[in-house]
């Protein structure tokens, strides 16, 4: 299992409600699932991914977030989850404004555009980095809206969302993603 | 003693209510088991058929010596079980594969024709509901159904909530378009036009509306299938013809097609039948059961949901499938949701379509596994 699903999973609390928003494959609501709570649920917008979902035995809605999520009732989820997949939103305020309509809390991790090694590569190259986690080119990236874990946290303090981030300058300098728990 | 009065059929003594006001009882309910019932009568699954289908599911139909309308969903080894599932199917209220409906004997010895009483999906599943009684089933694991069938679903858990653990409405909606009911008043004003139907006493006058009951046959199945398919099955191609032949005749192969769909039809489908079913899908509105609230109609069951539509059915399309989910969502409601690809439209459900069977196996079968 990825690194970050551990992470993640380590934030939720046991027997708690949670929403896997772009759920994938469900191998972190597999491993929710098994481990912390068995009250998750999925939304997916690909229809090969949820078949694999459903083979898990996971509960999953295809769906869009981006349009979808409107059909939760508020704050239902005591946890929401987005790995990842913020910033390929044509529209990714609305999702977190979505996300922390629906969940009392959302955990939302994002690739580092700040990290070392986007900035290397930008500025010795002066090419559109590619890395681990940014593995496409400039012209076929489902990525829409880059940003640095900073942007982010810049972000949620001019929005009035709670956001905790100590060590900023380290974090967005050395960290290839940022996770964060976020709430109103 | 014909062939339909040999199938297994209960008689349901317990008097009936129909949503029309009149009270039914001692009436035969028909019905075929699939696979075993295990010892924790945990493993029973509740089928329901669609508009022009019957008990006969899988195998082979006594009565037509056709393949069973579901032979690819249900049987050994396939997506429901029947090695390890307990299915029951029943024929519908109104059917004519043994059930109660208009081609039975009323009291002056004559058979009903349209002296039966018109009747309701709610009332089709309320009938059906005296299988669980029979086969001392305290909770079904699954009800599940594609079209019509998938409104008997929705119908079954909202009136007994507690019945079933999971509930799988397939290319169905909660609330029947105007689309939907123009294209069933298509088919009954075909019949009702047909000389032969003498306004439904046809059987007694030793008449057959053959014709009309073809051409409601016909217009039906053109929407059960999708533009694309259509047109990559049958295309422009001619019927063992070189060139058009100026007449009427069929010239076109889906000319043909329709035709011979029309009249094996009428060989295995009574006209009244047909008439009864379709006004009673036409009757279902769950939405409006509940004062317009669908949500309602769901909010005192913990049965787990899977709703499956087709990319290119156009009878109950996605959207309407869709609404079902949401109303589930929005009360919280254990439910998940895929949408299907393929070009055979809404007879999807009934095809060999792979995506779909794996969706339902893999459903039933985790679904159960957490069960025990």
């Amino acid at each position: 299992m990825k690194k970050e699903f551990f992470e993640i999973s380590k934030l939720l609390k046991k027997n708690s409600k949670v929403l896997d928003v772009g759920c994938g494959d469900g191998e972190l609501m597999k491993y929710i699932t098994e481990n912390i709570t068995e009250n998750v649920r999925g939304l997916e917008i690909s229809k090969n991914n949820i078949q694999k979902c459903i083979a898990k035995g996971l509960t999953v809605i295809e769906g869009d977030a981006e349009k979808d999520l409107r059909q939760f009732p508020n704050s239902s989820y005591d946890f929401v989850i987005l790995s990842q997949t913020l910033q390929a939103f044509l529209d990714p305020e609305n999702v977190i404004n979505e996300l922390l309509r629906v969940g009392k809390k959302a955990i939302v991790s994002i690739p580092n555009f700040g990290h070392w090694r986007v900035r290397l590569n930008l500025l010795f190259k002066g090419q559109m980095p590619i890395t681990e986690n940014l593995p496409n080119e400039w012209y076929n990236t489902p990525n829409l809206h880059m940003c640095t874990i900073r942007d982010f946290v810049n972000f949620c303090n001019k929005k009035k969302i709670k956001i905790d981030c100590p060590n900023l300058f380290y974090v967005n300098l050395f960290s290839e993603l940022g996770i964060f728990i976020i709430e109103k | 003693m014909s062939k339909i009065d040999k199938v297994k059929k209960i008689i349901v003594e317990k008097p009936l209510k129909l949503d029309c006001g009149k009270t039914i009882k001692d009436f035969p309910l028909a019905y075929e088991t699939y696979g075993k019932l295990n010892d924790r009568k945990d493993n029973a699954i509740l089928v329901f058929h669609a508009l022009t289908g019957d008990q006969f599911a899988s195998g082979t139909n006594p009565i037509t010596n056709k393949e069973g309308w579901w032979n690819y969903a249900l049987g050994p080894g396939k997506a429901i079980d029947t090695n390890k599932f307990f299915v029951i199917c029943a024929n519908v209220i109104g059917g004519c594969m043994g059930s109660y409906g208009p081609s039975n004997i009323g009291d002056n010895g004559k058979p009903l024709g349209t002296n039966f009483p018109v009747i309701t999906i709610n009332d089709m599943v309320n009938a059906q509901y005296n299988l669980l009684d029979f086969f001392k089933i305290n909770k079904l694991f699954s009800v599940i159904g594609g079209s019509m069938g998938g409104m008997q679903v929705l119908q079954f858990v909202s009136n007994f909530p507690e019945k079933s653990h999971t509930a799988i409405p397939i290319a169905c909606t909660a609330s029947h378009s105007a689309q939907n009911i123009a294209l069933n008043e298509l088919g009954r004003q075909s019949i009702m036009a047909d000389h032969n139907w003498m306004d439904g006493f046809y059987v007694e006058n030793k008449k057959v509306p053959d014709k009309g009951l073809a051409v409601a046959r016909m217009a039906a199945h053109i929407t059960y299938l999708s533009k694309k398919g259509l047109q990559e099955k049958f295309g422009r191609k001619l019927q063992e013809r070189d060139d058009l032949k100026f007449g009427f005749d069929a010239d076109f192969q889906i000319e043909s097609y329709l035709r011979y769909q029309g009249s094996v039809f009428v060989d295995r489908f009574d006209a009244n039948s047909y008439l009864y079913i379709t006004r009673a899908m036409d009757y279902f509105d769950l939405t409006k059961q509940f004062n317009g609230n669908l949500s309602k109609a769901f909010e005192k069951t913990n049965s787990k949901f899977f709703v499956i539509s087709f990319t290119s059915d156009w009878l109950y399309p996605t959207s309407e499938n869709r609404d079902i989910v949401i109303a589930l969502n929005s009360i919280s409601k254990d439910v998940g949701f895929i949408e299907i690809t393929s070009d055979k439209g809404h007879d999807s459900f009934l095809l060999d379509v792979p995506d779909f069977l794996s969706a339902v196996k893999n459903f039933l079968e985790t679904s159960y596994q957490k069960l025990k």
